[in-house]
C-alpha cells in the first residue's frame, strides 16, 4: 500500500489544531507540534467572542461574511463549545447616527440577522444597560469556549491518527536544496499523552510538507527558514468580572475604540479590550491603567461595572498580518482577514507554507483553505469534511438534559458539567464512583478532573482551561490542592506538590491585576488558607533544613488522655447553639458573609 | 435613648471575644457587637502564636522570635507580656479542648496537605497526632472528600523527615451522601451513629479502618469527627480500633474553627458579656476626641450604643474590618488611617507567596493600641484596636494569626476595662 503523504503542523492553537484535523480526517499523515500546552499562545487568550461578523460590517465585510458564514458552521459542528447569547451594538447619545445606520446597512449586506431595538426593547433584554442608551442593533453574536474547542479539534485529529506533540518547540526548520523538508524540535519538559520525547531532546521531524500556523510567532519560525512573515503582534487587554453582569454580548456601536465590548463566558463576562502593537509576542508591559481604562469606559455601557468585583486580567496577542507595502499605522485598522503564504510562490522556498491573520470565529475555514492547499501541493484528492461531522462532544444534543438523576448530581452542577462536556457526558460522568466535587464556584467534579488529566499529564494548568476548574470568584483558593490531590496516586507526591505550586502561581499573576474590594478580601482569605492553614510558603518538605522534631512540643502533659476517651471538662460541655446554622456552612469559599 | 455598657467590643472574632473578656476581668460591664459570622470558619481551630520570624523557622520557642519582629509589630507595642496575657485568657476560656499550654514550646502539627507546621495551642482531638512526637501514624481519607488525599498527606510528612513512618489509605464512607456533601454531613452521620448496611456508621467505619492498620500506633482522619458528639465519636473509633484517634485540621468549612467559635461564646456568656449579633456598626458620634456612641445599622433603622471605652476588632481585610478601592485601603467604621503604597500594584508582590503589603494593611497602634492618625496621635483618647484590623503583621507567613488577636485583644480589652471602671 502506498503510503499517505505526511503534513507537519507547527502551532496547537485553534488554526493548528483544525488543520490538523482537516487534514487527518482526509488520511493523510499529520504530525502537530507545539511549544507549550495546547493554546498556549494567542487561542487561550482571547475573550471568547462568537462573532456574528457585525463587529466587521462597516470596516471590512470580507471578514463579516466569513464571520457569519462559520458562526452558523461552529453552531453546527462544536455546540458544547458555544453559546448562542446573542448580541448587541449599543447606541450613546453621543455616539453618532451615522455609523449606526452604516452598521446596520453593513450587516445586511453581509448576510447577518439585524434588527433595531429601541432603549426599552434593550434594556428588556440586558436590565443593566445605561439608562441613556439612545437604542441598539441585535445581532447573533455569541460566545465559544476556545479551550474546549481546541482539545476538541486535538482529539478528533488523533482519533483520525494525527500525531500531537505538545511541548516540543521548534528550534529549527530543515531545507535542503533550497527546500522545506522538515523542522528540529526540542522537546520540553511535560506530561500526557501528546508528550513523547524526552526534556532536552532534540528530534529532526522530516514530512512531505510543512504548515506554519503559530500566529503571532510565525515571523520567528519565518526567521527559521530564512524567509520573512511580517506578523504585527498587537495585544489586548481582557478584565474578567465574578458574574454575569449581562448575558449578551454587548457592543458599543461607536467606529473604533478601546474597551468596546462585554462577553459573557461561563460564569463571568469579560471586558475588552485594546489593540496596541508590540514588537514581542511574549514580552510587553501588563499595567494598571489598561484595567482601569476597561472598568471606566465600559461603565458607559453598564454603570453597575463602575463597583462590580473583577477577579482577575489577562493579555493576549493578535496575529495581525497585511501585505508588505501596505503600511497601516494603526493596528485597529489592520484587517482581520487571513492571509496564506506560499513561500514556494512568495519566497521561492517551496514547502513550506505560512497561514496568518484571521481570528478564532473562522478558524475552520482557515483551516480548510491551507488543507486544500497542502492538499493541491501533495496531489491528494479529498474533500474537507469538517463542516459537516461534529467535534467529539457534539454529536448528540439529546444529553444535555437534566443529569441531577443520571448522575446523583444536584441540578446546577450537573447540567454545568453536561454543557461542558456534551455529547462525552455519559461517558466522562459515569466513569468514576463517588464523583464528589472538586471546585465549588464552577461546578466541576472529580469525573471531569480526571478526564482533562487524561491529556495533561501533570499539568494542572491544562485540567483548568479544559474544565474551568480555579477560574471561579476564589481563583482555586479552595480547590487548587484539590486538584492537585487528583495527580495522586499516578504521580508521585513531589509532582503533585510542584504540581500545586505551578498553578497557584498561574493564577496569582492574573489575580494581581484586581487586588482590591472584594476580591483583594478573597485574595487575603487565599494568602491566609495557603500560607497559614496548609504552611506552603514555609513547607518543611520543600527546604533544606533539617527540623530538630525534639525540641518541639511532644504534648507529653496530654499523654495520659491521648486515648480520646472524653476528658469532661466542663466547657466542652457547655451548649454549642449554634450547630444548627452549620448547613450554611456548607457555602462555597468565597469572603465572609460575601455570597 | 442609647443602650449603654462601660465598653463597647465591635466584632465576632477571637480579638473581640479575648477584648471582651479581657474587659469583663476588670469588672467592667462589657457589650459585643458581632455583625456576621466570625472568619473562625475558614480558620484551622490552631491557635497559633510564632513560628517563623527574621527568616528563622520553624520556632519551637515562639518568644524568642519576638525581637527579629520589625519595628510597628503589634507584638513588639504589647511586648511578651502582652502575648502571655492573651493565651492566659485563652486557655482560661478553651479549658480542657485546647492543648500545649503545658509548655512555652510550639508543638509540629500536620495541616490537611501534609506540611507540618509551628503552633501553640491545639485542639485535644489533634493533640495525640502531634507531627513533633514519636508514633507510627496511619492517615485515613475517604474516597468523596478532596480536600484531604491521606496517601498524598503520609509521603508529605515523610518528605519533611518526621522521625516516625507515615502511611494514608483512601477509604469509602460507610454511608454514601450526594456528590457535593460537605464534611459537616460526614460530621452528623458520625454524631447520630446513623444505620448502615452492616451496622452504624461508627462501627462499620472502624471495621473498615482495622483492616487498614498494619502495626500503627495512632490513626488521623481529617478534622470531621462528629460535631456535637465529637468527644464520644473519637473515644468510640479509638476503642474499636485499640489506638488513639486523632483529627488533622482542615480549611473551610472548619469544624475545628466553628467549635472554638462557640466555645469563646459560651466564655464570653459566662462572664457575663452581653451579645448583640447581627447588624453592623456603620457610623458613631464623638466630642471632645473622645467616641460617645457607635451607630448600628438595626434592619436600617440606626441605633446607637454608648460606652465609655470602645474597642474596634471587625477583622482584617478578610472579615471586612478593612475596605479598599482601585486608589485607597481604609477603615470603615471610624475612618482610620491606613497607610498603604499609592500604586496599588505595590499592595502584593509578583512572588504568590512573597512578602505582600496587603499582609501587613491595618491601623497603626500606639502604645495603648489605639489607631493613630497620619501625625502619630490618636484618633480617639478611647477607641483601641484588636486583631487583624491592626497592621503590621503578616499573620499568614508568620503563623501568628491567633496570637495577634490574642495579644491585642487581651490588652486593648485590659485598658478599656481598667479605663472604664476606674
Amino acid at each position: 500500500m502506498k503510503k499517505s503523504p505526511s503534513v507537519l503542523v507547527i502551532g496547537g492553537g485553534s488554526t493548528g489544531t483544525g488543520i490538523a484535523r482537516d487534514l487527518a480526517m482526509r488520511g493523510l499523515d499529520v504530525t502537530l507540534v507545539e511549544k507549550g500546552n495546547l493554546t498556549h499562545g494567542t487561542t487561550g487568550r482571547m475573550h471568547g467572542l462568537l462573532h456574528s461578523g457585525g463587529r466587521y460590517a462597516v470596516s471590512d465585510q470580507p471578514s463579516a461574511k466569513e464571520c457569519i458564514e462559520e458562526n452558523r458552521v461552529l453552531r453546527r459542528i462544536a455546540g458544547h463549545c458555544v453559546e448562542m447569547t446573542g448580541g448587541l451594538f449599543v447606541q450613546r447619545p453621543e455616539d453618532s447616527d451615522e455609523y449606526f445606520e452604516q452598521k446596520l446597512e453593513g450587516c445586511r449586506e453581509c448576510g447577518i440577522p439585524a434588527e433595531v431595538l429601541s432603549a426599552e426593547e434593550a434594556r428588556e433584554i440586558e436590565p443593566y444597560l445605561a439608562k441613556d442608551i439612545k437604542r441598539a442593533i441585535k445581532v447573533p453574536d455569541g460566545a465559544v469556549d476556545p479551550f474546549r474547542l481546541c482539545v476538541a479539534n486535538a482529539a478528533s485529529a488523533a482519533e483520525h491518527g494525527a500525531r500531537i506533540e505538545t511541548h516540543s518547540e521548534v528550534t529549527d526548520v530543515l531545507v535542503e536544496d533550497g527546500e522545506v523538508v522538515g523542522v528540529e524540535v526540542t522537546h520540553q519538559t511535560g506530561t500526557g499523552p501528546y508528550v513523547h520525547g524526552e526534556p532536552g531532546e532534540v528530534e529532526e521531524i522530516r514530512a512531505d510538507y510543512v504548515v506554519n500556523a503559530t500566529g503571532a510567532w510565525a515571523g520567528q519560525i519565518g526567521d527559521f527558514a530564512g524567509v520573512d512573515v511580517e506578523v504585527r503582534p498587537s495585544k489586548g487587554v481582557m478584565t474578567i468580572m465574578n458574574t454575569r453582569q449581562v448575558d449578551t454580548v454587548v457592543n458599543r456601536c461607536r467606529p473604533k475604540g478601546d474597551a468596546d465590548i462585554i462577553v459573557p463566558h461561563e460564569t463571568t463576562c469579560i471586558l475588552g479590550t485594546t489593540d496596541e502593537e508590540v514588537e514581542d509576542p511574549e514580552d510587553y508591559p501588563e499595567e494598571g491603567w489598561e484595567v482601569d481604562l476597561m472598568i471606566e469606559t465600559l461603565s458607559e455601557l453598564v454603570p453597575m461595572l463602575a463597583d462590580a468585583r473583577t477577579i482577575r486580567t489577562f493579555w493576549g496577542v493578535r496575529p495581525l498580518y497585511e501585505p508588505p507595502g501596505t503600511g497601516t499605522e494603526d493596528p485597529t485598522d489592520i484587517t482581520r482577514e487571513f492571509f496564506l503564504l506560499d513561500h514556494a510562490d512568495r519566497d521561492d522556498l517551496p514547502g513550506m507554507t505560512s497561514i496568518v491573520g484571521g481570528k478564532l470565529t473562522t478558524y475552520r475555514m482557515m483551516a480548510e483553505q491551507i488543507s486544500d492547499h497542502v492538499c493541491e501541493k501533495l496531489d491528494v484528492e479529498a474533500e474537507c469534511r469538517t463542516a459537516d461531522v461534529p467535534l467529539p462532544g457534539s454529536e448528540d444534543f439529546t444529553v444535555l438534559r437534566d443529569y441531577m438523576d443520571d448522575f446523583g448530581l444536584r441540578s446546577p452542577i450537573g447540567r454545568r458539567s453536561a454543557q461542558r462536556l456534551g455529547s462525552r457526558a455519559d461517558e466522562v460522568l459515569n466513569s468514576v464512583d463517588p464523583n464528589p466535587v472538586v471546585c465549588e464556584c464552577e461546578a466541576v467534579t472529580r469525573a471531569e478532573i480526571q478526564d482533562a488529566l487524561d491529556t495533561a499529564g501533570t499539568e494542572l494548568n491544562s485540567v483548568r482551561i479544559q474544565t474551568r476548574a480555579s477560574m471561579g470568584n476564589c481563583q482555586g483558593a479552595i480547590c487548587c490542592h484539590r486538584m492537585a490531590n487528583e495527580l495522586a496516586p499516578e504521580y508521585d507526591e513531589e509532582t503533585v506538590r510542584a504540581s500545586l505550586d505551578d498553578l497557584y502561581q498561574e493564577r496569582w499573576k492574573g489575580e494581581r491585576h484586581a487586588m482590591w474590594g472584594t476580591q483583594l478580601s478573597q485574595t487575603a482569605l487565599k494568602h491566609l488558607l495557603h500560607a497559614a492553614t496548609m504552611n506552603r510558603d514555609e513547607d518543611p518538605a520543600a527546604g533544606d533544613a533539617d527540623i530538630d522534631f525534639a525540641a518541639f512540643d511532644d504534648g507529653d502533659a496530654s499523654e495520659d488522655d491521648t486515648s480520646g476517651v472524653a476528658s469532661g471538662g466542663a466547657v466542652a460541655d457547655g451548649g454549642r447553639r449554634r450547630t444548627a446554622d452549620r448547613a450554611s456552612d456548607d457555602a462555597p469559599g468565597g469572603v465572609d458573609g460575601d455570597n | 435613648m442609647a443602650i449603654t455598657d462601660d465598653v463597647l467590643v465591635i466584632g465576632g472574632g477571637i480579638a473581640a471575644c479575648t477584648a471582651a473578656l479581657s474587659a469583663a476581668e476588670m469588672g467592667a460591664r462589657v457589650r459585643l457587637l458581632a455583625h456576621k459570622k466570625s472568619t473562625l470558619r475558614q480558620a484551622s481551630g490552631l491557635v497559633d502564636v510564632l513560628g517563623y520570624a527574621g527568616g528563622d523557622g520553624p520556632l519551637s520557642d515562639p518568644y524568642a522570635g519576638l525581637d527579629a519582629l520589625p519595628e510597628g509589630h503589634p507584638y513588639r507595642v504589647v511586648g511578651e507580656d502582652g502575648v502571655r496575657a492573651g493565651l492566659q485568657i485563652f486557655d482560661e476560656a478553651v479549658g480542657d479542648v485546647y492543648r500545649g499550654g503545658h509548655t512555652d514550646s510550639n508543638a509540629l502539627v500536620m495541616t490537611h496537605g501534609g506540611a507540618v507546621k509551628p503552633t501553640a495551642r491545639y485542639p485535644e482531638s489533634v493533640a495525640p497526632g502531634l507531627a513533633s512526637t514519636s508514633g507510627d501514624t496511619l492517615l485515613v481519607g475517604f474516597a468523596g472528600l478532596t480536600d484531604f488525599d491521606a496517601p498524598v498527606a503520609a509521603d508529605h510528612l515523610a518528605a519533611a523527615g518526621v522521625p516516625f513512618s507515615a502511611r494514608g489509605v483512601t477509604v469509602e464512607f460507610p454511608k454514601r451522601f450526594r456528590a457535593d456533601a460537605k464534611v459537616t454531613r460526614f460530621a452528623k452521620a458520625l454524631d447520630r451513629d446513623e444505620e448502615v448496611n452492616g451496622g452504624t456508621v461508627r462501627s462499620v467505619l472502624a471495621d473498615t479502618v482495622a483492616e487498614e492498620i498494619d502495626g500503627e500506633s495512632r490513626v488521623g482522619f481529617p478534622a470531621m469527627l462528629g460535631d456535637d458528639h465529637d468527644e464520644e465519636v473519637r473515644a468510640e473509633l479509638s476503642d474499636r480500633l485499640g489506638v488513639p484517634v486523632f483529627e488533622v485540621p482542615t480549611g473551610p468549612p472548619s469544624l475545628l474553627g466553628l467549635k472554638l467559635e462557640d466555645i469563646l461564646f459560651d466564655a464570653l456568656d459566662e462572664a457575663g458579656v452581653r451579645i448583640s449579633t447581627g447588624n453592623p456598626a456603620v457610623d458613631f458620634e464623638a466630642a471632645d476626641g473622645r467616641v460617645e456612641t457607635v451607630i448600628v445599622d438595626q434592619k436600617s433603622r440606626p441605633t446607637p450604643y454608648s460606652a465609655e471605652q470602645v474597642v474596634l476588632a471587625t477583622g482584617g481585610l478578610v472579615g471586612k474590618g478593612l475596605d479598599s478601592d482601585r486608589e485607597s485601603v481604609t477603615e470603615p467604621v471610624f475612618g482610620c488611617h491606613v497607610p498603604h503604597p499609592e500604586d496599588r500594584y505595590d499592595w502584593s508582590e509578583p512572588e504568590a507567596f512573597g512578602d505582600h503589603a496587603f499582609a501587613r494593611f491595618g491601623v497603626v497602634p500606639d502604645d495603648e493600641l489605639r489607631p493613630t492618625d497620619e501625625d502619630g496621635e490618636p484618633h480617639f483618647e478611647n477607641l483601641r484596636a484588636a486583631g487583624g484590623v491592626v497592621g503590621g503583621a503578616d499573620v499568614a507567613r508568620e503563623k501568628s494569626a491567633s496570637g495577634v488577636s490574642l495579644a491585642t485583644g487581651a490588652v486593648a480589652g485590659r485598658l478599656a476595662g481598667e479605663e472604664a471602671t476606674r
